[in-house]
């Protein structure tokens, strides 16, 4: 075995990444559970927490970087840098979905809700799940999982569509309505959006382990 | 340093000089005594003129045109015969046991005492080819006296020649021929004219192989082909010091100091070949 | 692409030793290809095998096939010699000869029989200037190349090689002996000369290869592991060999 040490700051790359991803899979948790609870405490805590998450967004774009300077990787090394690179990103504005998501429920605060709550706590379930499945795919170099991961956005498109719908014809019941339902839909694509951004995780795990580039998202959608 | 050291140093330098002095006294010793004792002889009559009254007066002219001629013809022997076989014991042959053997027959040549040759040049050329006592068979012996040392030199200076230089030619799509002719030889040239003249000079020099097959004590006339008998500084250096009675200090000394200017002057035209070649591979 | 020159089954073997094991490994024409591989993996006996400078070194045997544009050129009858002519090399250490500037790049011309100085001076001119060197060194062509700088000097060594008008070009390791500019810019000049030659490189450094190659071969003791667009070998490799190699995993 030679080049040790490069090999060692691969592997506390790799650990960063995963610090990262359970940072988000953490905040979408949260900021769920405060939307269904109603729990301003921990919304409150989401906003703060994603501070951290940026930070450690530059902290791993840097470390990217001056492994791509200093050590000229080449193949499965190229191909995890690049994807640590790229699935920062991703993470990062999974993050802040969550974040605008806990958000928007401070701006509810305790109100009434304007329908029964089955949709999108559902949707937001898949996110959570899609997000930690590509985390362990990540971890275990896994491309059946991530692809398989890829597949449940399909699903979260289609609960989009349904609570879309709903939220409209609310809307058109009772201009009363409005206001609320604007803020379930933001909530709705937030949540929508993380799904993307999780295929997007899927895409590139795939590259890392295969070095094969799918187009996941388009296909699926 | 500490002071033991520095000491130990300076001893170890002072005994290198010390050494490096006394490895020059004999030299100077020599060229100063040969100066010293020769110098009253060399006339302008001393150099040009042939001996008269069995070599007492008159100069020694024919023993210096004879030590020319046998130079030359040895160079003309054992230049191209020497280059030659070298060429192909480091560009063609091949290493197995038949060149092996040949190289240990020329490392031993150069070992023969040179009377051996002597001998063996009256034997053959002078008895046996019968080219009787002459310049031609006086050069033959003296050719194949210093062919091993021009073999053994222009091997060395072959080898010298980085392979690149070869690899790089015959990459180009140059002859094996073409190879050697126009890069090998240039490249190896200086060294082997230097090692060449260095084994000449010191033939020149040579006086048990120009007795037997060469060399008379008396000739006041110069030699009109290769087939006459010549004068040679050597053995007349030898005559005078050992069979002719009543030769003048002087003269003897001044023959010698001749024979000294004549080696000195050949070893000094290698040098400034050498440093030419070089000068102008440089530039 | 075209292939300009094949191996097929290609063995080397120097007396006992076999140095390559039954290679098959095409050269596209006008395109760089880099031969990478630990040191004694072949790649530089592969290299030699393509203009027949193996058989300079003694005991050397082969068998299977070196096509150049579809010739056999270890058919009996194909002269070595005119071989090289069109198959030129480049070799590790610059090794100008002993003479001018002027003369290193017309020796070529010479051996081949041109005579005409205006003829010499107008080969010399264009393979200096092909080589990214006659700039540096047109005022001084008749002084000795042994003056110049090392990366002058190797690419006066390529000058050399282009005034006899090679169709290939093979270099082994060129830049082995260069400082970081000399190399960059022996690299520029490889990316030039490919819009007219084709070009086999050997090299060590696995960066250089992924610079200036278009095609890369990887080499294990003897064999050719796997062969692929540079892209494809330095992003994706297929055998884990070749994977553990580039990425500095091996042994």
């Amino acid at each position: 075995m030679v080049r040790e040490s490069f090999h060692e700051q691969l592997d506390k790359l790799r650990g960063d990444i995963v610090r990262m991803g359970n940072l988000v899979v953490n905040a979408i948790d949260m900021a769920t559970t405060a939307f269904k609870r109603r729990d301003m405490d921990l919304a409150e805590k989401v906003v703060m927490d994603d501070e951290k998450i940026d930070r450690l967004e530059l902290e791993i774009e840097k470390k990217c970087m001056s492994l791509l300077a200093l050590q000229q990787p080449l193949a499965r090394d190229l191909r995890f840098i690049g994807t640590a690179l790229k699935i920062n990103t991703d993470l990062e504005r999974i993050g802040d979905y969550a974040c605008n998501i806990a958000k928007i429920v401070l701006t509810i605060g305790k109100e009434p809700f304007i329908k029964p709550l089955v949709d999108l706590p559902h949707m937001a379930e898949l996110c959570r799940q899609m997000v930690k499945d590509n985390l362990n795919a990540f971890i275990n170099q896994d491309r059946e999982k991530a692809l398989a991961t890829a597949k449940k956005d399909h699903e979260v498109d289609h609960l989009y569509q349904e609570v879309f719908q709903e939220l409209l014809a609310l809307m058109m019941q009772n201009s009363q309505n409005i206001r609320q339902a604007t803020f379930l839909l933001m909530i709705a694509r937030h949540l929508e959006r993380i799904g993307d951004h999780a295929t997007n995780l899927s895409e590139w795990i795939i590259y890392m382990v295969s070095g094969e580039r799918l187009e996941l998202n388009e296909k699926l959608f | 340093m500490p002071a033991a050291k520095r000491l130990k140093e300076q001893l170890g330098f002072s005994a290198l000089a010390v050494l490096t002095c006394l490895a020059i006294v004999p030299v100077l010793a020599i060229v100063g005594m040969l100066a010293w004792k020769g110098w009253p002889a060399l006339t302008w009559e001393f150099l040009t003129q042939p001996p008269r009254k069995f070599l007492t007066q008159g100069g020694i002219f024919p023993a210096i045109v004879g030590t020319l001629g046998l130079t030359t013809g040895t160079i003309l022997i054992a230049l191209p015969l020497g280059i030659g076989t070298a060429i192909y014991l480091v560009e063609y042959a091949g290493k197995n046991i038949f060149t092996r053997v040949i190289r240990l027959a020329i490392i031993n040549l150069a070992g023969v005492p040179s009377v051996v040759y002597g001998l063996f040049g009256l034997g053959l050329f002078v008895l046996t080819l019968k080219l009787g006592r002459s310049l031609a068979a006086g050069a033959l012996t003296l050719g194949f006296l210093t062919l091993p040392i021009i073999i053994s030199t222009a091997e060395e200076a072959l080898l010298a020649v980085p392979d690149d230089y070869r690899h790089a030619s015959l990459a180009l799509g140059a002859t094996k021929w073409q190879t050697i002719r126009r890069i090998v030889l240039p490249a190896a040239l200086p060294s082997m004219i230097t090692g060449a003249i260095l084994g000449i000079s010191r033939a020149a020099g040579e006086t048990a192989p120009i007795m037997f097959t060469a060399a008379a004590i008396y000739i006041p006339s110069l030699p009109s082909s290769v087939r006459d008998q010549v004068m040679a500084l050597p053995y007349h250096l030898y005559a005078v010091a050992t069979e002719v009675p009543n030769v003048p200090d002087h003269m003897a000394f001044g023959a010698a100091l001749v024979l000294l200017a004549i080696v000195s002057g050949m070893n000094l035209i290698a040098v400034a070949i050498r440093t030419r070649m070089r000068l102008k591979r440089m530039r | 692409m075209e292939n300009k020159m094949e191996t097929r089954k290609l063995s080397v073997y120097y007396k006992n030793f076999q140095a390559l094991y039954s290679v098959d490994l095409p050269i596209q024409k006008n395109a760089v290809t880099a031969l990478i591989g630990p040191s004694g993996c072949g790649k530089s006996t592969f290299l030699r095998a393509l203009n027949r400078m193996n058989e300079v070194i003694e005991g050397t045997r082969v068998e299977g096939e070196v096509l150049l544009d579809g010739k056999n050129i270890y058919d009996p009858r194909v002269d070595p010699v005119a071989l090289r002519k069109k198959v030129g090399m480049v070799f590790q250490k610059p090794n100008p000869f002993p003479m001018s500037i002027f003369d290193n790049v017309a020796y070529g011309p010479r051996i081949h029989g041109i005579k005409k100085k205006t003829d010499l001076e107008q080969i010399v001119h264009k393979s200096l200037a092909a080589a990214a060197l006659w700039d540096e060194v047109k005022d001084r062509l008749y002084k000795s190349a042994l003056g110049l700088s090392g990366g002058q000097q190797q690419r006066l060594v390529i000058a050399r090689v282009l005034a006899v008008e090679p169709e290939v070009i093979l270099m082994d390791e060129p830049a082995s002996a260069l400082d970081p500019i000399s190399t960059a810019k022996l690299e520029d000049l490889i990316h030039q000369l490919k819009q007219n030659y084709t070009i086999v490189i050997v090299t060590h450094n696995m960066q250089q290869a992924a610079r200036v190659s278009d095609y890369t071969g990887f080499f294990l003791n003897g064999e050719l592991i796997e062969y692929n667009t540079t892209t494809a070998i330095f992003t994706a490799p297929r055998e884990k060999r070749t994977e553990d190699y580039i990425t500095g995993r091996f042994g």
